[in-house]
């Protein structure tokens, strides 16, 4: 890496002119390439993680066990982290809820994860990864959290893994003393996340916990929530789960004008489904075109007048690979599809890539 | 279609364009499965040579603080010698070529790597994987052949100051990484065209060549000498010769991937609206491979497959050895000469024919030699 990156928490001119003769030392490396093969944890260091454990929690879901590095800020209960793992050698990104409940900066954190069918990561992590692994992190984000003063009636509305972030809630202990209804719902008892410790809560008289067993009695109608909660519009609501439960939760809590009392998360529609050719967007010129599937995003964005970097326009030399920000292309040579979130710092080959669906280069 | 047509033997003329293409088509294949495959096994692979080069790096320099005491000084500078050639050839360059852009890490990707070495790698990614990959032995094209410096080709016209290219050889051999700057550079051709001054693109590269060789030069030369105290100059003698090394290797193992006899060059004209099959094509037969042992592959940064690497220079480095006997398979498949020898014959080689080219050619281009061997002719004999 050329040593053109300031060292994170750099301060005073000393210590700055020090970190200075070290990179002209470790040129044409940082000096942070070589700690970071003896310490990836240490403060100052790009944030990671080391995997500690990774617990089953249903057959499909798992509870990992993240010690974060010294670089770690913390989280609110109900926020979301960005987590990098290699699934078979390739980096890959996703995000999820932190379940543990806040502690001290150097206290490992977890996030509990539900293996999707397909799902290249989330099975990577409920299946396949082994304690000491090391994770690349992102500090916490997310305004799906509870204000400072708890609400005193609260009520959650979550499916699936959408309890993950008000597990976090609930640990926290910040709902002591409030009144809280949690409906979850899971396609049978045995898939509760957290079942046991819901059911706990519950016993003790923490929560009111309604668990509704889709598999059984299918999918619960926000209509009957006037029955299983008369007081719903009144309470501070948090709900998380799938498109067309939060749908419905919305409209409902609008037609009874209760919207600045509901807060949603929407975890991100982590598919992109890719077509042939799309909307190319080149996002530093302002530029926007559709491409079809068959013309090379080299060529697209000449013909649009963009200056884009080429090199050899047949695939070798990578002179004019581009950071996708998010779509899908296809490999004009073999059909293969790349597909990017932001975030996933995927960079495209433009000249043998060609849109599969809306995409966003940066240039 | 190419140089290799003036030939007495045509080496290809049994080759119809049905097959070129099928041929081109059973490489593909063995790209894709190599994809397909692509994995865990392979980005270990790059991240422990990765991790034992700076290791060896940083165990090299230590001990070289104490380069005054003459065990110190050969064991540090063997080191270091074997970790930079390490990584110029199997990291740098491969990185460089985008082998490993597949792992999604920002730290092993084309785009940010930068190398120990003074051509900052953005100006020779342009010169290496634009030009010379693109345009393989291409004559007037690929300024690789004999670096614009030298002739290698019967088919580039003889000068008298070509009388002197053993010793321009030799000389760049010595201070090969200055010389691949001033050649990603262009300085010849922008000397020789005065459009030194005006070109703006070029003082910018000039920059930041400068920028880079200062850097090089301040590390090696001043603060590891001065980091050694009462070693200094040894330490700075040390790192020369460490550079020496590195250069002298990587400038042979280069040679041998083009110069050697039996590997074919093409004529400008022969490219035009060349298709995916006549470029692999082009690449088969004008690339050489070493023979040897796996460190000695690894050392050369795998160049030793310099013929996988033409055809995939995309491939991850530790997958040509395995592709290289489907590969030799389909030369013989279809009648052409896979060129290799061990190191020392195919240095010798590429030594034989820079002496024999420093003078004019001894035959009117065309004319049948005796005993002619199509892919042993080089071009225009």
């Amino acid at each position: 890496m050329t040593a053109t990156v300031p060292p994170p928490g750099a301060k005073g001119s000393l210590r700055r002119r020090l970190w200075r003769l070290a990179e002209t030392v470790t040129t044409p490396v940082l000096p942070a390439d070589y700690l970071d093969m003896v310490a990836p944890l240490r403060a100052g260091a790009d944030l990671r993680g080391r995997i500690l454990a990774v617990r089953p929690e249903t057959p499909d879901a798992a509870t990992v066990v993240i010690q974060p590095g010294r670089s770690w800020r913390g989280h609110v209960p109900g926020q979301y982290i960005r987590l990098g793992v290699d699934v078979d050698g390739v980096r890959l990104w996703r995000a999820y809820s932190v379940t543990s409940a806040p502690g001290g900066r150097t206290d490992p954190i977890t996030v509990t994860v539900k293996a999707i069918p397909d799902g290249v990561v989330s099975n990577y992590l409920v299946r396949r990864v082994r304690p000491g692994t090391i994770v690349q992190l992102d500090q916490a984000i997310g305004d799906f959290v509870l204000p400072q003063s708890a609400p005193s009636r609260v009520l959650f509305l979550t499916a699936g893994s959408g309890i993950t972030p008000v597990a976090g809630m609930l640990r926290s202990g910040a709902l002591a003393g409030s009144d809280v209804v949690l409906i979850h719902s899971a396609p049978t008892s045995a898939d509760v996340v957290f079942g046991a410790e819901l059911r706990d809560l519950a016993a003790r008289g923490v929560i009111r916990l309604v668990e509704r067993h889709t598999a059984v009695d299918g999918l619960l109608d926000v209509a009957e929530l006037d029955t299983l909660v008369p007081d719903h519009c009144e309470r501070e609501t948090w709900a998380c789960g799938p498109i067309g439960l939060l749908d419905a939760v919305e409209q409902h809590w609008a037609a009874r004008g209760a919207t600045d009392r509901l807060h949603t998360e929407r975890f991100r529609p982590t598919i992109i489904t890719a077509g042939d050719g799309g909307t190319v967007t080149f996002t530093r010129s302002s530029v926007t075109i559709e491409a079809d599937g068959g013309t090379p995003l080299l060529d697209a964005g000449e013909n649009a007048g963009v200056l884009m970097p080429s090199g050899c326009r047949m695939g070798i030399c990578f002179g004019c690979v581009l950071p996708m920000r998010q779509g899908a292309v296809r490999d004009l040579r073999n059909g293969q599809l790349t597909t990017a979130l932001p975030g996933d710092g995927v960079r495209v080959q433009t000249c043998v890539s060609a849109a599969a669906g809306a995409c966003e280069l940066e240039i | 279609m190419t140089v290799i047509q003036k030939k007495a033997v045509n080496p290809i003329a049994h080759l119809s364009a049905e097959d070129i293409e099928t041929l081109g088509k059973e490489l593909d294949a063995i790209r894709e499965r190599v994809i397909a495959d692509r994995g865990e096994r392979d980005a270990a692979y790059i991240r422990k040579v990765i991790s034992t080069q700076r290791k060896l790096e940083v165990g090299s320099r230590v001990v070289l603080l104490f380069s005054l005491f003459p065990p110190a000084w050969i064991v540090g500078t063997a080191g270091l010698s074997l970790a930079k050639i390490l990584e110029n050839m199997e990291i740098g360059h491969n990185i460089l070529h985008g082998q490993w852009d597949w792992m999604r890490d920002p730290k092993i990707h084309s785009t940010t790597w930068e190398w120990d070495h003074v051509s900052p790698a953005e100006q020779w990614k342009q010169s290496h994987n634009e030009l010379h990959h693109r345009y393989t032995n291409v004559v007037g094209k690929d300024n690789d052949l004999g670096y614009g410096i030298m002739r290698v080709d019967e088919d580039q016209p003889w000068h008298p100051a070509h009388l002197g290219q053993p010793f321009y050889n030799f000389v760049n051999a010595c201070f090969f990484e200055y010389g691949i700057a001033a050649y990603d550079l262009e300085l010849r051709e922008k000397l020789k065209d005065g459009s030194l001054k005006n070109d703006p693109q070029f003082r910018a590269n000039l920059k930041a060549t400068g920028r880079k060789l200062r850097r090089q030069i301040l590390k090696d030369y001043v603060l590891f000498p001065v980091l050694s105290g009462p070693s200094f100059f040894h330490t700075m003698a040390a790192n020369f010769t460490a550079n020496l090394i590195r250069n002298l290797w990587s400038h042979a193992v280069i040679m041998c991937g083009h110069f050697p006899e039996g590997v074919e060059t093409f004529e400008k004209t022969s490219i035009e609206g060349e298709t995916r099959g006549e470029w692999y094509l082009r690449q088969m037969l004008g690339s050489a491979n070493i023979s040897g042992s796996r460190l000695m592959h690894i050392m050369t940064g795998n160049l030793s497959y310099q013929i996988e690497h033409h055809l995939f220079p995309d491939l991850p480095s530790n997958r040509y050895q395995e592709i290289a006997p489907e590969v030799r398979a389909l030369f013989d498949k279809y009648g052409l000469k896979y060129v290799t020898g061990s190191l020392p014959r195919q240095v010798f080689s590429a030594w034989k024919k820079i002496f024999r080219l420093s003078l004019p050619n001894r035959r009117r281009p065309g004319v049948v030699e005796e005993n002619p061997t199509p892919a042993l002719v080089p071009a225009g004999t």
